[in-house]
């Protein structure tokens, strides 16, 4: 062990420069084919499959597998594909085990579902990897369509009209496509650059243009685009992240885990990424265990995940929780946040036991923190924007929004899980419902 | 434990496991293996006439049929009979057999059909003071093509000659081996009886072709782009083998003949079932050739644990105790009705009887909302698919309805009564066409 990993306060390069390469590496290595073989064996080929039922996207999940069986991976990579553009990443990022594979008829027989994740992964990788585009476009319809947010939603949106022929701009606020997928997603889950493969690959459909540094009401406003396209696709993110509501929580060091995620996938060397000796996480969904894992990756000695209600109700899954736990990570339930103490930067952060009404107990706890990052949720954020349900857009079963030629889905809609999956469909289903009514279809 | 030593045709030998001939037993070395593995006897692979031996293809000579993992389901191959020199197989056959006295040593013979032939190789044999001989009447590749194997085998006149032949030259048992690769195994089976032989032995090899390179056009195992039938074998084969081990078993002309049992058996069950249908012993080739000769330990201890179990003390005590519950169509009892039953406590929701009885079957399977898969009483034949298809053992069963209950299917009131083909007042055909 490094003797860097004891120095209190935020630092670089605490772990040996040959460590982080491993540390950071593919956290479900690859199938490889006689491997993909033995998983896809195990699959009954359920009638009327509950793994599809499960599945936001709805792919022909026995159909694929029974595909690989059969040693076409390129087709079952189109089943996947023709359902969810972005299967590639979600075989990476989905929470199979709460969705598909929860679902599998194996786990309830054995506690071991069909590897459903990793299957995909092989049969979209086996695709990708030779660079094959499986979908082409249709007939030109003349019709330009604005999508706004180069993440899930927007890229799965896009790729659909694309595919029915619409011409498509996409515009988008950072530097890369990609959204979460490229900024908001740990580093183990998609080493090797695959956010941005994927994205390049997705585009070789054609009639897609990208461009960049163009955020709504910062560059692009709805109305704008609304006069000058035939439709308008709302795909942004959550900019906005809530506060702790704890005195001192503008100290220096406390910062949001997006940031410290998207600072990590961005960094070319994650050995220059900055960490605490002592870090805290506020939190409990898969933002909260993406930062404090790859806290303790980059060498964090100790590193705490404070959720304010029991492990039954965090967001992140058993897996999640078991991974971060396998790492390392303190997770610590029942608490929240009254005060952070420290002089000018965080040195302490300060907890209050609650029960299970959320009621303080007047017990608390005192965590040394360098640094304390905040994953307690993202708000939606902007003007101009059609009629909120709650915090979100208000949309319909086909993504359609307050506004006559605005449709919205991913995260910013109303009525969705935040999962990438998700954002896949909605994405996919809107750019039907825009085609329908735009070729006059809409009945 | 219980006592497995088995005594075949006055052949004595530790277990009924015997190695059949083939690859494994074709050399010293192996075969000394194979009694140090625990083994009860071999069959020693196929000789063939004095001079030069026969030359095998220089490429592969196996195909494969594969289940799940890679698991070797069928093997098929296109090896010939030995390809060493007759006297270093018989100076070897002696040795051994010497060192292992206990152990059951068989010399498989296949020399063409003449009288001389065989006149000429049968005191060689003897001399080497092996138990027995096997007459190889069943390679259906290569051999079978220069009139021996199961060239011989197809041919009942020549099953009783030749056996006739080695009943005179020869003064220790004679078992012929016999190829599946005919209409009716009792024709030969009765053919090596008249002709004297002492058991028979099955089954060989089926004609096969185990698969068809998709991109050479070639079947394979594939020589030089081109491929022949061979020999097909391993826990594929072990259905037809049994059913023709069952029709010797119960023959008009067979029965009461001795029978070494081969064909798949991979594990003690699958021996323990070809004893039930009237096996003395069995034979064992493609396990051996899978995992290797130590499978025997798990032969040996399952049978023995199977027979501790049923109170059974020697192999002679369920030799063909399943025969007697063989028998033709004809006479089974459609007064007979069962129903199938799923059990929810176990059933996991697959619902891939559903699917299979929805589509390809009787609709006799009601599938929910929810998934609970139940049975329609009023539509279901009792055709056992869904019990077939269901991945959960015991999950779904047939059970047998009680005699005065009436079946929902047909609305008649279930008989207590046996009634067969013969005497069922609504089936046509009751009597056979002559």
């Amino acid at each position: 062990m490094s003797s860097d990993v004891f120095q209190p306060g935020v630092m670089p390069g605490r772990l040996p420069a040959a460590a982080y390469e491993a540390q950071f590496s593919d956290l479900h290595p690859a199938l490889d084919g006689h491997e993909a073989l033995v998983a896809a064996d195990r699959c009954y080929f359920c009638h009327d499959a509950p793994c599809i039922t499960a599945c936001p996207t709805d792919i022909d999940i026995p159909l694929f597998i029974r595909q690989i069986a059969t040693g076409t991976p390129d087709a079952a990579a189109k089943t996947i594909l023709t359902q969810n553009i972005m299967g590639g990443m979600c075989a990476r990022v989905c929470p199979t085990e709460t969705l598909c594979e929860e679902a599998c008829v194996r786990e309830a027989a054995e506690g071991k579902p069909v590897l459903i994740g990793q299957l995909q992964r092989y049969a979209t990788d086996h695709l990708q990897a030779q660079g094959i585009h499986p979908f082409s476009r249709g007939a030109t319809t003349g019709k330009r369509i604005a999508v706004v947010g180069a993440g899930p939603a927007g890229l799965a949106c896009a790729h659909r009209l694309a595919m029915l022929g619409h011409d498509v701009v996409v515009h988008d606020a950072r530097p890369k496509p990609g959204g979460l997928n490229e900024y908001g997603i740990a580093a183990y889950k998609t080493p090797d650059g695959f956010a941005q493969a994927e994205v390049d690959w997705l585009l070789k459909i054609g009639g897609i243009e990208i461009k960049h540094g163009l955020a709504l009401g910062d560059g692009v406003k709805l109305d704008g685009l609304r006069a000058v396209y035939d439709a308008v696709f709302l795909g942004i993110g959550l900019a906005g992240v809530n506060a702790l509501g704890a005195e001192g929580e503008d100290k220096d060091g406390v910062s949001d885990a997006v940031d410290f995620i998207a600072e990590l996938r961005q960094a070319s060397d994650v050995a220059q990424v900055p960490i605490g000796r002592d870090v805290v996480v506020i939190g409990g969904g898969m933002t909260a265990v993406d930062a404090a894992v790859q806290a303790k990756l980059l060498g964090a000695l100790n590193v705490t995940l404070v959720y304010r209600r029991g492990r039954d109700r965090m967001n992140a899954s058993v897996f999640e929780q078991d991974l971060a736990a396998s790492k390392g990570v303190r997770i610590v339930t029942h608490a929240v946040p009254v005060a952070v103490h420290g002089n000018g930067a965080v040195r302490e952060i300060e907890f209050e036991y609650v029960d299970d009404a959320m009621q303080g107990t007047g017990q608390t706890l005192k965590l040394a923190a360098d640094q304390v990052f905040k994953a307690i949720g993202q708000t939606l954020e902007g003007e101009g924007l059609p009629v909120l349900d709650g915090r979100k857009i208000k949309v319909d079963a086909n993504g359609r929004t307050s506004v006559d030629d605005v449709w919205a889905g991913g995260d910013c809609a109303s009525g969705g899980d935040d999962l990438t999956v998700t954002a896949v469909a909605e994405g996919r289903d809107a750019a039907e419902d825009m085609h329908r009514v735009l070729m006059g279809d809409d009945g | 434990m219980a006592d497995l030593t088995t005594d075949f045709l006055g052949i004595k030998s530790p277990n009924p496991f015997w190695l059949a001939s083939a690859p494994p037993t074709d050399k010293e070395y192996n075969v000394r293996r194979a009694f140090d593995a625990g083994w009860g006897g071999v069959v020693w692979k196929t000789l063939g006439s004095e001079g030069p031996p026969v030359v095998n293809v220089n490429g592969p000579r196996y195909g494969a049929i594969y289940g799940a993992d890679r698991r070797l389901l069928g093997l098929n191959n296109i090896e010939l009979i030995t390809d060493r020199d007759l006297y270093t197989n018989l100076e070897e056959i002696k040795r051994v057999k010497a060192d292992y006295p206990d152990r059951a040593m068989i010399v498989s013979i296949m020399v063409p059909c003449e009288e001389a032939a065989w006149k000429a190789i049968l005191p060689l044999v003897e001399d080497t003071g092996a138990d027995g001989i096997e007459l190889n009447f069943g390679c259906p590749h290569g051999m079978s093509e220069r009139g021996m194997g199961a060239a011989v085998g197809q041919v009942p006149e020549y099953i009783e000659m030749v056996t006739r032949w080695c009943k005179q030259y020869y003064s220790k048992p004679v078992i012929v081996k016999l190829t599946p690769n005919i209409t009716d195994i009792t024709k030969p089976a009765a053919a090596a009886r008249a002709g004297g032989a002492d058991a028979v032995s099955l089954i060989n090899t089926i004609n096969s072709i185990t698969s068809v390179n998709l991109d050479t056009m070639s079947p394979e195992p594939s020589i030089d782009g081109k491929g022949s039938h061979g020999g097909y074998c391993g826990p594929a084969v072990k259905p037809i083998a049994m059913s023709m081990v069952s029709e010797i078993a119960r023959g008009e002309h067979t029965r009461g003949m001795e029978i070494s049992g081969i064909g798949g058996i991979t594990t003690w069950r699958d021996a323990a079932e070809f004893i039930t249908l009237g096996c003395g012993n069995v034979q064992v080739c493609t396990a051996a050739m899978t995992y290797g000769f130590k499978v025997v330990q798990e032969m040996i201890s399952g049978l023995s644990e199977w027979m501790d179990e049923k109170g059974h003390t020697s192999i002679a005590d369920f030799k063909g105790a399943a025969v007697p519950n063989v028998t033709d169509w004809q006479y089974l009892n459609l007064n007979y009705v069962a129903k199938a039953v799923i059990n929810q406590d176990l059933c996991i929701s697959c619902g891939r009887c559903f699917a299979a009885c929805e589509d390809t079957s009787h609709q006799a399977i009601a599938m929910s909302e929810d998934r609970t898969f139940t049975v329609i009483d009023e539509e279901c034949v009792a055709c056992n698919l869904c019990v077939n298809v269901c991945p959960v053992e015991d999950c779904i069963t047939m059970e047998a309805m009680t005699p005065g209950a009436v079946d929902p299917r047909t609305g008649k009131v279930v008989q207590p009564e046996y009634a067969n083909w013969t005497t069922h007042p609504n089936n046509p055909a009751a009597k056979a066409a002559e």
